[in-house]
């Protein structure tokens, strides 16, 4: 299967990954490379087969409405890269949608 | 022998400090140094804790003249980068976690240390555990303590090099599509993957979450034994935490496997598969069957096909699990920014190395619409009748032995360029990551000085006979002619 | 030749439940008035390695809700991740729910002018609410965006309705009495301007007589439901003029600007969308047992319309009772009162009007309501038989707040009610003495000089006057007078 420059672009737009243009290039064939290896799953009949998204047989797993603790302020804002008036600090968000 | 009480066993080394030989400073000790003198060469550590380990050695220490016991009380532990850990930089070998420090440490931390362990550091791995090498580290490469111009293994290689060299007691590490069992081989030790769900998977850095397994890397079967003793259990944190009984693996280890039902798929000893490694697997089972195991031929039709749905189903996972690594909240920075949304690209494209951002590229494009149902959900189907192959064995097995890689450890570098290549050394790992199953490598012999491991699998949450199986053969197996380690000549 | 067209509109409603700790973690979901960042944790931060446990009462609250709005249970619901990337997602997915949500194929009747109209509920599901983010100029001038992390991971339950929605009053009906059933059935504060309920509309207009085709605009950012109606009577307007000059509509997200009072289109930047759901790996899917939603059922309140059906049963006018069943703690008072002896349609009307305006008199409103059903009971038992006047009565009550005493000692110290002709006419002739401009407006045609003319006796006879006895005095001296 080939992918063409376009459906890279697209799957880095949708990850958010700035690539370079080698980056893009080598992607499109590595990609290509692996779908094709994909195609294998094709050549099985799995219609009546019916998808495993988990392995385990558990169900029902919820926790009683109790109010535990949340970390310090300063715990939350440690990592973080900048910070303003105890909040988390980025550069303007320009796209309103 | 005191100089070289970094090459015990966990066993061995419990026994040493329950009589006094030594305390666990002194351990602790003799193994800050062996790092100090080897890891240079071989890589296996990314952090370590010095002073915090002598701390929890000396707490340990007193606890034990307090006349507290327990089987890793006072026990140093090296612990992969990809669990969290509270205070101590954990960034999963990645560029985009520099300089991370967690408020919180995983639950199988926390259980490591209310056990008493002592924590040595954090070891190298893929970034992100994407790997069968470790060379997809973005801060070193590591090396195989048998070999330095091979590699390890991965992506846990800092964990199997690092109990491989004596640089720890034994290692925490994690595995996807077999990430522990194949370093454990190409290091030459045993390596317990249990099934998904035993051991909590809070604080362990998510790649693909219905797959990840924390699991165990140790020198010998009884050390896995008592480790996994430790780690197991239902953790509320963690919705995907068995319920199931816990068993006393260590204290059922030494049962008579006598009428062990071997099962044997012809799918594991087929093409791309180094006659000297299916040899040293079929020496492995032979050994099981003189002391009372029988061996059965079973089929596993759906093998072929693990490959290409493994890399559908962790890619697409991980696409979303890192998909939180951005810039805001921690990791890697951008001041200079000036409008959010290129930061955020930037960071990633900067932050990720070229497997990560492979893997990333994969999942998302399997998920995206159009090729969903293609690819995303056609994986998922694949994966049902992987797994019941699986189910229909064990009806007539209690165990399955294959053997954990095709070809004994690679020259570094050479399959760098060609990711298909790669992916082929996890082909018989990942099956049995796929059903959730647990599975354990054991080293079965060397091939060109270097080691390989015989794959024992069980049906879920058999991990007791998956135990007992691996030490009846080790202890009948015996020492292996062991060939000398590169780290030891050096 | 006009082309006519019609408008088509369904609302997609966020509802922030009311739970002790969050979605997925155990951080106090009261954060309202918290410091920012104090509620949070490294699960509703996305830290590296946390992972999601369900709140059950969440799930309980959504289910409540789903049977409120008629909705059907199916027995197996889970989890999925809805990828997107936005500043304001800590995890860069939202858990969400996609192709088994709690809820589906539920309807909901809102009343317009006496018309009912059934909407349907296609579904009703639970996800966890988004950090929030503020745009601001920072200490250091440049412009930033601040993200306080304490909403992120709050329980949100999404109601989605069908297009069955015709006008902007049916959407603001639609909205003001889900608000109140979420309020009654105790799922929500349900408050607007708290953001704990944001409606978003998508709304299409199409020629009368064409098949209704899938361009939708969705429009956000309506803070109250006056908002909600001007926003989509904008709409409207601007989609039919559109059509009417042979423009196309656009598919497009469209914000509502208050105080310019138009819709304008967000897209500023063209990123793809495509959510990549799949189901969410760390959490097992639910099996909601026929048990579990029969004893969520069985311990629902009775509902709105089934209480309003059976005031106007007896006799309750429909408008006050449209607007006690707003206000659920009213409602079960009122029918306490009702239970203790008065009549259904005096109790509604008079509870309505004149005693909600003394509660809301009240300085501590948070109390329970301090006077018993029976003496509210009693006080209109005193009405009926003339003992106090309505005016009379609506002092009696506000001393009853003040001083907690019974209605009738109240009633027995003021005096019997003024109905003695002489008594009042001589008042009455005094007033309108008094009042020679009233007693002109009173010439001139104006109805209020009447009403201006009643409160004056009622004033110099403390409200002790029968009102229907001086009405008629007032009257027949004023006209005796030409
Ligand atoms: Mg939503
Ligand atoms: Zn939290």
């Amino acid at each position: 299967m080939s992918i063409d420059r376009s459906q890279v672009d697209h799957a880095a737009e949708l990850a958010r990954l700035e690539l370079s243009d080698d980056e893009r290039e080598r992607l499109r064939g590595e990609l290509g490379q692996i779908l094709q290896a994909f195609e294998a799953l094709n050549t099985l009949d799995t219609e009546h087969i019916s998808p495993t998204a988990q392995v385990i047989p558990l169900g029902n797993v919820e926790r009683d409405d109790v109010a535990a603790g949340s970390l310090p302020q300063d715990a939350v804002l440690d990592n973080a890269p900048r910070v303003e008036d105890g909040q988390i600090r980025v550069p303007p968000v320009l796209d309103e949608s | 022998m005191a100089d070289e009480l970094y090459r015990l066993t966990l066993h061995a080394a419990s026994q040493g400090l329950r009589d006094g030989s030594f305390t666990s400073v002194e351990l602790t000790r003799s193994l800050l140094d062996r790092i100090e003198s080897v890891d240079g060469r071989v890589g296996a550590y990314l952090t370590v804790t010095a002073d915090m380990a002598l701390e929890q050695a000396a707490d340990a220490d007193a606890r034990r003249a307090s006349g507290r016991d327990g089987p890793l009380l006072g026990l140093p532990i090296a612990l992969k980068d990809v669990l969290s850990t509270a205070g101590v930089e954990t960034t999963c070998a990645s560029r985009i976690l520099e300089g991370f420090v967690p408020p919180y440490d995983a639950t199988a931390v926390t259980r490591l240390k209310a056990a008493g362990a002592v924590t040595l550091g954090k070891t190298n791995m893929d970034e992100f555990a994407m790997g069968s090498s470790n060379e997809h580290s973005a801060y070193k490469p590591v090396r195989n303590p048998w070999d330095l111009d091979k590699v390890p293994g991965g992506s846990s290689g800092g964990s199997a090099a690092a109990v491989a060299a004596d640089e720890c007691l034994a290692a925490l590490g994690s595995d996807t599509g077999g990430s522990v069992r194949q370093p454990a081989a190409l290091c030459g030790c045993v390596g317990l993957k249990p099934t998904y769900g035993r051991i909590s998977r809070f604080g362990l850095i998510a790649f693909a979450s219905s797959l990840d397994q924390i699991g165990v890397l140790t020198k010998d079967v009884t050390d896995a034994a008592l480790l996994l003793g430790a780690l197991a259990g239902h953790d509320p944190r963690d919705s995907t935490s068995a319920e199931e009984p816990i068993p006393d693996y260590a204290g059922e280890l030494n049962r008579d496997i006598g009428g062990l039902r071997i099962g044997v798929a012809p799918e594991y000893f087929g093409k791309g598969l180094d006659a000297r490694v299916g040899d040293s697997v079929h020496d492995a089972i032979n050994t099981l069957q003189s002391v009372g195991a029988t061996q059965r031929q079973i089929s596993l039709p759906h093998t072929e096909y693990a490959l290409p749905t493994y890399y559908v189903i962790a890619p697409s996972e991980a696409s979303a699990n890192l998909a939180r690594y951005n810039g805001v909240k921690y990791g890697l920075s951008d001041p200079q920014a000036t409008d959010v949304d290129e930061m955020m690209a930037r960071i990633r494209g900067r932050g990720f190395g070229s497997e990560v951002k492979r893997r990333i590229m994969i999942g998302t494009f399997a998920l995206s619409s159009g090729y969903y149902d293609a690819y995303y959900v056609r994986a998922q189907k694949v994966r049902t009748l992987i797994k019941s192959d699986f189910e229909t064995a064990f009806r007539d097995v209690d165990v399955i032995a294959a053997p954990v890689v095709p070809a004994p450890a690679f020259d570094l570098g050479a399959k760098l360029d060609d990711p298909v290549a790669m992916y082929q050394s996890d082909i018989m790992t990942l099956p049995a990551s796929l059903a959730g199953l647990p599975c354990l490598s054991i080293p079965c012999g060397f091939v060109d000085g270097l080691p390989v491991g015989l794959q024992l699998i069980a049906p879920p949450f058999a991990e007791s006979r998956l135990l007992q199986a691996a030490r009846a053969y080790e202890r009948t197996r015996g020492p292996l002619p062991s060939p000398t380690k590169a780290i030891d000549t050096q | 030749m006009t082309t006519a067209y019609r408008t088509v509109i369904g609302l997609e409603t966020h509802v922030q439940l009311r739970t002790r700790s969050k979605m997925f973690c155990g951080c106090a979901a009261d954060y309202a008035n918290a410091r920012p960042n104090t509620h949070v944790c490294p699960v509703c931060l996305g830290m590296p390695g946390v992972l999601p446990v369900i709140n059950r009462e969440a799930v309980d609250h959504t289910i409540r809700t789903g049977l409120a709005l008629n909705c059907e249970i199916p027995e197996y619901a889970k989890f999925d991740r809805k990828n997107y990337a936005y500043p304001d997602l800590m995890k860069w997915y939202q858990i969400s729910q996609y192709d088994l949500p709690l809820c589906v194929n539920g309807h909901f009747d809102v009343e317009v002018n006496g018309a009912t109209t059934r909407v349907g509920i296609t579904r009703v599901h639970l996800e966890e609410d988004t950090a929030r983010l503020t745009h601001v100029t920072a200490a250091d001038g440049a412009p930033a965006s601040l993200i306080d992390v304490n909403r992120s991971g709050a329980p949100l339950m999404e109601i989605v309705s069908e297009p069955d929605i015709q006008t902007p009053a049916e959407a603001m009906a639609y909205g003001e009495k889900l608000r109140a059933l979420l309020r009654w059935i105790g799922v929500s504060t349900a408050n607007m301007e708290d953001g704990a309920l944001r409606i978003d509309a998508n709304i299409s207009v199409w020629p009368e007589g064409e098949p209704v085709g899938d361009v939708k605009v969705e429009v956000k950012n309506m803070n109250s439901f006056r908002s909600l109606g001007r926003a989509l009577a904008f709409e409207i307007e601007r989609q039919t003029a559109r059509r009417e000059r042979g423009q196309p509509i656009e598919q497009e997200t469209r914000g509502w600007d208050e105080s310019a009072g138009v819709t304008r289109s967000q897209r500023t930047k063209e990123y793809a969308h495509d959510y990549r759901y799949f189901p969410e790996p760390d959490l097992p899917p639910l099996h909601v047992t026929r048990q579990r939603v029969d004893a969520l059922r069985a311990a629902l309140p009775r509902l709105p319309d089934q209480v309003a059906a059976d005031l106007i049963n007896q006799g309750a006018p429909e408008a006050d009772v449209a607007e006690l069943v707003q206000d659920r703690p009213l409602t079960d008072y009122t029918l306490a009162v009702i239970e203790a002896g008065a009549s259904a349609g005096e109790a509604v009307t008079w509870i309505v009007h004149e005693f909600r305006r003394a509660l809301n008199a009240q300085t501590n409103k948070s109390a329970a309501i301090p006077i018993p059903p029976a003496e509210v009971a009693s006080l209109l038992a005193l009405r009926a038989k003339g003992s106090v006047s309505s005016t009379m009565a609506g002092e009696v009550l506000d001393e009853m707040f003040a001083t907690g005493k019974s209605a009738s000692t109240i009633v027995e110290a003021r005096g019997p009610q003024i109905s003695g002709q002489d008594e009042l006419l001589a008042i009455a002739r005094q007033v309108i003495q008094e009042n020679p401009q009233a007693v002109q407006d009173y010439r001139d045609g104006k109805g209020r000089a009447i009403q201006y003319l009643m409160g004056q006796v009622m004033r110099i006879t403390r409200g002790k006057a029968n009102p229907s006895a001086v009405s008629t005095l007032i009257r027949t001296q004023l006209d005796a007078m030409e």
